[in-house]
């Protein structure tokens, strides 16, 4: 399923010159009727990546779905920056009921359409990284297993940022988090560990899985679009920085998402049905510390006292899915 | 129509009668007959557009229904025991939200040691959750509570737990009268929320709630939840008058007429406890008894109503609260406050030992001369627990409890001599 690529060499960006295109062939997000779900006024930190990601992705959907869409949210920061009684974010019919429970509050919602007869109306769950990888996880393979007709989004910022920037499974190797922090014989999260979810879902064998990321905001609202034209469970897991939890600038959040997709660290594919089908070419090739330099839960590999093997085994990893997903024609 | 089945079966039955849209579960003995009936019904198309979700845990089970729920979905779950703890986050939840989710508990003893026969330490650990709890006297009451229970939850939007005790209802063959799905139907009406997710009227439901309103929340959630005090009994009436049966209720007194001791108990053990009545009765000992038939909300003015007069309260409860003793009893002395009865705790059927007629009538005979211990466990095999402690005074290590006592009685399963 590959959707025509435009290209703004001009400017260096994916993400800006909807002006320069057709009407039809600019982003959800630049038009008129755009439904903005997750509207404005919500409490989110200064260039949160996950606030920027659900507004595409939600709008996205709601416009696949002729505006008939329900979601249901995971705790965790973008349900607590959208919905502090009685000021909510949300346009749409929203809930939230526990932390590790959306993906089965979501087959309920689409069990009730179906005992209802209602085919117009489309389910989203939504949650972080911790709701997703962690604490959700059993339901979420629930949820594909079952091939519940629901698109899942996971905002996927690597590590527990509503409750003060812990390890999670999605945490990558080497980064500080408070309850990994940088000291000691290894600083940082252990090598070795965490699990990628986009894999497991295709093991799951269901209709659609993707990646994609705040830094191709064009390609994030496509594989929205794809998704929901599709029946059965999907999932698309969505880089977003924390400006917060990384020790990013706020101004540098869409640099920092575009580092790690041209290094190869977070690898943009498409998969149907267990099978890898269209995936994003890196354009400029970055070395990872391109990446890593920008954010301080980094830093401890930098400097006199820095890691050299920590940067190159990190590297490492850039060039294993470069090989794997073929990211360099 | 009358008809010798499975408890399990019949409540399944009573299930389908209320026309569910939603049913979601993951199995657990002495569940299991409830919700494989139910998965053949909706599987062969005998429950409309009903769907059944096999899960992965009962976390996910009631997760599923609380999404349904919200949606606007009649919705239904069975579970017991660890499934019960195992989805205690989403009990809460549920409650909370005001999703009037009905779900039977066939309730069994939690481990360790595991143990999967009856007692009452699975609802009783969730007691307090904002759930409605009735317990279910008989297999015929089970099946009419459900159908209660769905009317309850949907005018009060609470969810409501029926309690019917695992093996001893879930697994006994009797008569049960299944009624027809007309009187159901004129009985229950469909499910119409005050909420619901419906793209046509956007809302949010599970909004974050800080100091300043969440005890203003949680105080209406109280008087609302209150209203079920009188609202039980008032569709207990109405379910009398349309099916010309008594199932239900608050609290139902048993030869309380001048009575000098009065038992009270929840759920089938109140068969037996009659029957022990009678017979002190014909002995010329003014016994009686109270079933209470709702316990949460808990019916504090009516059982001091029903227990005023008389001398001496056994409260005999399948639960302990370790290091504490009763539950039920300690909720009954506070029904009776300031007057001057006295409320025996009597521990009895934990982990599915039997509470025979004799031990009962014991009981009323011990406490009568004041010789119950506080608590009291009921047919405590006193060998085996000496040796016990005996064993550990010797040794510091002394190794597995559960194995040695069951080694030291020399018994399979449940049989005690």
């Amino acid at each position: 399923m590959s959707t025509s690529r435009i290209k703004f060499y001009q400017t260096g960006t994916y993400t800006a010159g909807n002006r320069l295109l057709d009407e039809a062939a600019r982003t959800v997000q630049s038009r008129m009727d755009r439904t903005n779900s997750l509207n404005s006024g919500h409490r989110a930190c200064q260039g949160c990546g996950e606030a920027l990601g659900a507004r595409y992705a939600v709008d996205a959907a709601m416009r696949a779905s002729h505006n008939r869409l329900i979601a249901i949210n995971a705790t965790g920061c973008l349900e607590v920056f959208s919905s502090p009684y009685p000021e909510s974010a949300w346009q749409i019919p929203w809930m939230h009921s526990l932390f590790g429970n959306a993906p089965a509050v979501a087959s309920g919602v689409a069990a009730a359409l179906r005992a209802k007869g209602r085919d117009d109306v489309k389910v989203i769950a939504q949650g972080g990284d911790g709701a997703t990888v962690d604490i959700g996880f059993g339901c979420l393979s629930g949820l594909f297993e079952r091939n519940d007709d629901v698109l899942y989004l996971c905002y996927d910022n690597e590590a527990y940022m509503n409750t003060g920037i812990q390890r999670s499974g999605a945490t990558p190797p080497f980064a500080q988090t408070n309850t990994t922090q940088a000291v000691g014989e290894a600083p940082g999260n252990p090598t070795g560990t965490g699990k990628n979810v986009p894999r497991i879902a295709m093991a799951h064998g269901i209709p659609y899985v993707a990646t994609a990321s705040v830094a191709d905001l064009h390609d994030l609202e496509a594989k929205v679009t794809n998704a929901m034209g599709l029946q059965g469970a999907r999932y698309i897991h969505i880089h977003v920085p924390c400006p917060l939890g990384w020790g990013s600038d706020p101004a540098h959040t869409i640099k920092v998402a575009r580092m790690a997709v041209e290094s190869g660290l977070f690898p943009l594919f498409e998969a149907q049905f267990g099978m890898v089908v269209d995936r994003t070419l890196i354009r400029h090739k970055v070395p990872v510390e391109r990446y890593l330099e920008l954010q301080d839960r980094f830093k401890h590999l930098f400097g006199p006292q820095g890691s050299p093997d920590a940067i190159a085994a990190i590297q490492s990893i850039a060039d294993a899915n470069i090989a794997t997903y073929g990211l360099i024609a | 129509m009358l008809a010798q089945i499975e408890g399990s079966q019949a409540v399944a039955e009573a299930v389908v009668l209320c026309r569910p849209d939603v049913i979601a579960a993951y199995p657990i003995s002495p569940q299991t007959h409830i919700v494989e009936r139910l998965s053949r019904m909706v599987k062969q198309g005998d429950v409309g557009r009903c769907q059944y979700l096999n899960v992965e845990s009962e976390f996910a089970a009631l997760s599923v229904l609380i999404g349904a729920s919200a949606a606007g979905a009649r919705t239904y779950t069975a579970t017991t025991s660890q499934g019960l703890l195992f989805m205690a986050e989403a009990v809460y939840n549920a409650a909370g939200l005001g999703l009037p989710i009905v779900m039977t508990i066939t309730n069994r003893a939690i481990g360790a040691p595991i143990n999967i026969w009856n007692d009452h330490s699975d609802s009783m650990a969730l007691r307090d959750a904002g759930w409605i709890q009735l317990y279910a006297e008989t297999n015929q009451e089970a099946a009419d509570l459900h159908i209660q229970a769905f009317r309850l939850a949907e005018e009060l939007s609470c969810p409501v737990m029926v309690c019917m005790d695992g093996y001893i209802l879930t697994h006994a063959y009797e008569a049960v009268d299944v009624p027809t799905q007309s009187l159901v139907d004129t009985f229950l009406p469909p499910f119409s929320p005050v909420q619901v997710l419906d793209p046509n009227e956007p809302i949010s439901i599970g909004a974050m709630v800080g100091p300043e309103a969440f005890t203003e929340v949680k105080y209406l959630a109280h008087q609302q939840y209150l209203r079920a005090l009188t609202l039980i009994p008032e569709v207990a009436g109405a379910f009398e008058q349309q099916f010309q049966r008594h199932s239900g209720g608050l609290c139902s007194p048993y030869r309380m007429e001048d009575a000098d001791a009065a038992v009270i108990a929840l759920g089938s053990v109140i068969g037996t406890i009659k029957d022990a009545v009678d017979e002190l009765r014909g002995e010329g000992i003014a016994a009686g008894c109270v079933k209470i038939g709702c316990y949460r909300p808990f019916p504090m003015l009516q059982l001091r109503a029903a227990l005023e007069g008389v001398a001496r309260v056994i409260v005999v409860e399948k639960d302990l609260a370790v290091g504490m003793g009763g539950i039920v009893s300690a909720d009954v002395q506070r029904a009776l406050q300031g007057l001057p009865i006295p409320v025996h705790t009597v521990i009895a059927g934990l982990g599915g030992r039997s509470i025979p007629k004799s031990s009962l009538k014991q009981m009323v005979h011990d406490a009568r001369a004041e010789r119950l211990n506080e608590p009291h466990f009921l047919d405590l095999n006193r060998t085996v627990i000496d040796n016990e402690l005996a064993r550990r005074r010797e040794q510091r290590r002394a190794g597995p409890v559960a194995e040695h006592v069951i080694r030291a009685i020399n018994a399979i399963g449940t049989k005690v001599v």
